[in-house]
């Protein structure tokens, strides 16, 4: 397994919002999680993550057979675990690629790799961003600064093209996004699946499905998992509506 | 600096007779002030009698002034009779030798900032004669600057082969009554920088006190004059990033700059005086009025400051904007940590017609220190069209610190747009966790995001003192979080 979620809790302001999760997540393997708003998707994402306001209080997580709760988030994120932030936050003055050059300098410092110099990257980012249609202007314009909701999004998608990870956590990355550029998101993700990436892709609306064939699909309502299937499930949750499946696990 | 030498050992051996030397090391005068103080330090430097005159003047105002009493600014009382007002420049003779002779410490410290080796000796005091570079480069230099007909030298020198430019410029941007502090640097200022550029005439290159040989013990009470005569153009630069201790905890320089009609002056400055340690024991008291006058018409002055160092910082480098559509521009970043405490900012006087101004401020807070922007922008009735942007940004580093924004704005002109912004922001949990989730560690990231916060500034310095600057803001900030 390369995570394996057991028996999770978190809170959030004393708040516990995660009640006992499991989840497993093999190399390779798409996992969808779908859930009405508030059910808890982003708080997962976050304590995977590891951020500070986001405090287990019970169960544990096994990441490459280590236990991802006591490293750091930038040890996390260092070891292939990638988020895509649902509200990407704007860093004004530090540019896009500067950010992006220190974040892939680290990662291979981490394995042991000679870090690239700034001629190398450019060439080595250039056709990732030409995938996820970004102009070069945003490769020098501050971290999201004034970037529209479908361009942070797009820009999050290139980020992850870049670092390469092995986990990647997408919270809602469909969300907001017209048909356009949910296709070019689609498109950034599948170039992504090679068989050994692993993906979670945390959306709201089956509609990215639609693009991106999970294997499975597993429903969060209020910190649990209440039902878990195939690719079908979420064809069922479409039609359906949570109310049904929700009323059903009750 | 031989012909120092006389002069002091004159006043030295007099000592008896005037009875205020210590009889010790014979070359520093006792601690005190009187006008007898002041007329031994223009004695010693062969000042022409104007120069005296105008000393004495500034000491029987200053007698009558009250040292000024700030709300946000904490402070122990500076006892003015405890300060020596004269130290001759020390020989090389008890200075390092070498780097081996130096505090590793500091040049670990110099190794962080990515000071260039050449310039590490001479930051360390290793006596100028044995840093071969330094002194090679300072030769071509000077014979450059020769040749375009600018003069840069110390203020000592000014006053013995220019004391017509100095009798006719100096005081005439800051007043010896101006402040406080400007009246008691006007009393007994021993030394500094004078600078003249020539009417059209471009400075070849930028000029630094490092290349002013002597530049080192202008002391405490520095005195620095830059006039840009018609239609020439300079850019200055002060100080450096590495750290540097002095035994003298109060600063009271005097900066005063002229700019004559289309002429311009860009003025940055670098300060990383000694802030004291953690406890704020021990740092420097940097008091200091910068004031410049665009004089001419379509002239332009501005100034740009990084702010790391120093216990106390008290500095609002201004501009009179005297010609019409002249310019002025303060660009600062001042950042403080621990304890450390600056009142700072700028006066922008719009006088003339068509007159701008721009400010852009950026204060960040860590540890306990707090951080002030004080600033002022003046319209008279005869500036019409006149225009200001301000832009104050504050960034908070942890629960302690404080930042405070005192803008004020008298418009007597009903013509002017004038425009102020202001943000006060924590450096956001969320940026540094998009940082970090991104792989970088939390110094890492803090320092990208303070960089980043900076940015607008450092461009608008010389391109190696930004990389400097930008190395310092890391150094100044380490340990700030986490
Ligand atoms: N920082 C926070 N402070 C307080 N409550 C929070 C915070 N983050 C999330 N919550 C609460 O936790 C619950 C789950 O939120 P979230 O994980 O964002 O849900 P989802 O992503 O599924 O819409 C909601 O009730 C939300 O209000
Ligand atoms: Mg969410």
């Amino acid at each position: 397994m390369l995570i394996e979620i057991k028996n999770l809790h978190a809170s959030v302001n004393d708040i516990e919002i995660i009640k006992g999760l499991d989840l497993d997540v093999a190399p390779g393997e798409v996992h969808a999680i779908m859930g009405p708003n508030g059910s808890g998707k982003s708080t997962l994402a976050q304590a995977l993550a590891g951020r500070e306001d986001y405090v287990v209080t019970e169960g544990s997580v096994s990441y490459k057979g280590q236990n991802l709760l006591d490293m750091e988030p930038d040890s996390r994120a260092r070891a292939g675990l990638f988020l895509s932030f649902q509200y990407p936050v704007e860093i004004p003055g530090v540019s896009n690629v500067y950010l992006l050059k220190a974040a892939l300098n680290a990662c291979r410092k981490e394995k042991g790799e000679t870090e690239i110099d700034a001629v190398e990257f450019m060439r080595f980012i250039k056709d990732k961003a030409k995938l996820m249609e970004l102009d070069e202007k945003f490769l020098s314009r501050g971290v999201n600064e004034g970037f529209s909701g479908g361009e942070k999004k797009r820009n999050e998608i290139f980020q992850m093209a870049v670092l390469e990870p092995d986990l990647a956590i997408l919270d809602e990355t469909d969300s907001g996004l017209d048909i356009d550029a949910l296709k070019v998101v689609a498109n950034g993700l599948n170039a992504q699946r090679d068989g050994q990436r692993s993906f979670l892709l945390i959306t709201h609306y089956q509609r990215l499905l639609d693009y991106i064939e999970p294997d499975y699909v597993h429903v969060l309502a209020d910190g649990r998992i209440i039902r878990s299937g195939g690719k079908e499930l979420a064809l069922e949750l479409e039609e359906n509506g949570y109310d049904n499946i929700l009323a059903a696990a009750s | 600096m031989a012909s120092k030498q006389p002069d002091v050992k004159d006043f030295v051996d007099r000592k008896y007779e005037h009875g205020f030397f210590t009889d010790i090391e014979a070359d520093t005068l006792a601690p005190g002030l009187n006008e007898d103080v002041i007329r031994l330090i223009s004695k010693i430097k062969g000042e022409p009698a104007f120069m005296l005159d105008w000393r004495l003047k500034a000491f029987s105002h200053w007698q009558t002034m009250q040292e000024p009493d700030w709300a946000k600014l904490e402070r122990d009382a500076i006892d003015y009779q405890a300060i020596s007002y004269y130290s001759a420049p020390r020989s090389s003779a008890d200075a390092p030798k070498s780097l081996d002779e130096v505090d590793p410490k500091l040049l670990e410290t110099y190794d962080k900032l990515g000071i260039p080796l050449h310039e590490r000796a001479r930051l360390a005091g290793v006596a100028v004669d044995a840093v071969f570079d330094s002194v090679s480069v300072a030769t071509t230099f000077k014979e450059k600057l020769a040749e375009a007909g600018v003069l840069f030298c110390s203020f000592s020198e000014a006053v013995k082969d220019h004391p017509e430019l100095i009798e006719r410029y100096l005081g005439t941007v800051v007043p010896h009554r101006d402040n406080f502090f400007a009246a008691l640097n006007s009393a007994v200022f021993t030394d500094g920088s004078f600078v003249y550029i020539p009417k059209g005439v471009r400075c070849p290159m930028e000029l630094s006190t490092y290349f002013r040989i002597n530049a080192a013990n202008t002391g405490q009470f520095e005195r620095t004059l830059i006039i840009a005569d018609e239609g020439s153009y300079v850019s200055y630069l002060e100080g450096c990033t590495a750290p540097q201790r002095d035994e003298n905890q109060l600063h009271a320089a005097v900066v005063e700059l002229i700019a004559e009609k289309d002429a311009e002056i860009k003025y940055s400055t670098v300060q990383n005086w000694y802030p004291g340690d953690e406890e704020g024991r021990g740092g420097i008291y940097n008091f200091v009025t910068k004031r410049g006058d665009c004089r001419g018409d379509r002239s332009k002055i501005s100034w740009t400051q990084v702010e790391a160092g120093s216990a106390i910082t008290w500095k609002y480098p201004s501009c009179v904007l005297r010609g019409n559509d002249s310019v002025g521009e303060f660009y600062s970043v001042a950042v403080t940590n621990n304890l450390q405490q600056a009142d700072t900012g700028t006066k922008m006087i719009h006088i003339g017609k068509n007159t701008r101004s721009t400010i852009i401020s950026k204060g960040i807070s860590a540890g306990r220190a707090q951080n002030a922007y004080r600033g002022l922008v003046k319209i008279f009735p005869t500036a019409e069209n006149a225009r200001n942007y301000s832009q104050c940004d504050s960034l908070l580093m942890g629960n302690q610190c404080g930042a405070h924004t005192f803008p004020y704005m008298e418009i007597k002109n009903p013509t002017a747009q004038v425009a102020h912004e202001a943000t006060t922001s924590k450096i956001a949990d969320d940026q540094l966790f998009y940082c970090r989730q991104r792989g970088l560690r939390e110094e890492d990231a803090v320092n990208m995001i303070v960089n980043g916060f900076c940015k607008e500034v450092f461009r608008k310095l010389p391109m190696e003192f930004a990389v400097e600057a930008q190395a310092l803001m890391n150094v100044s900030l380490e340990g700030a979080v986490g």
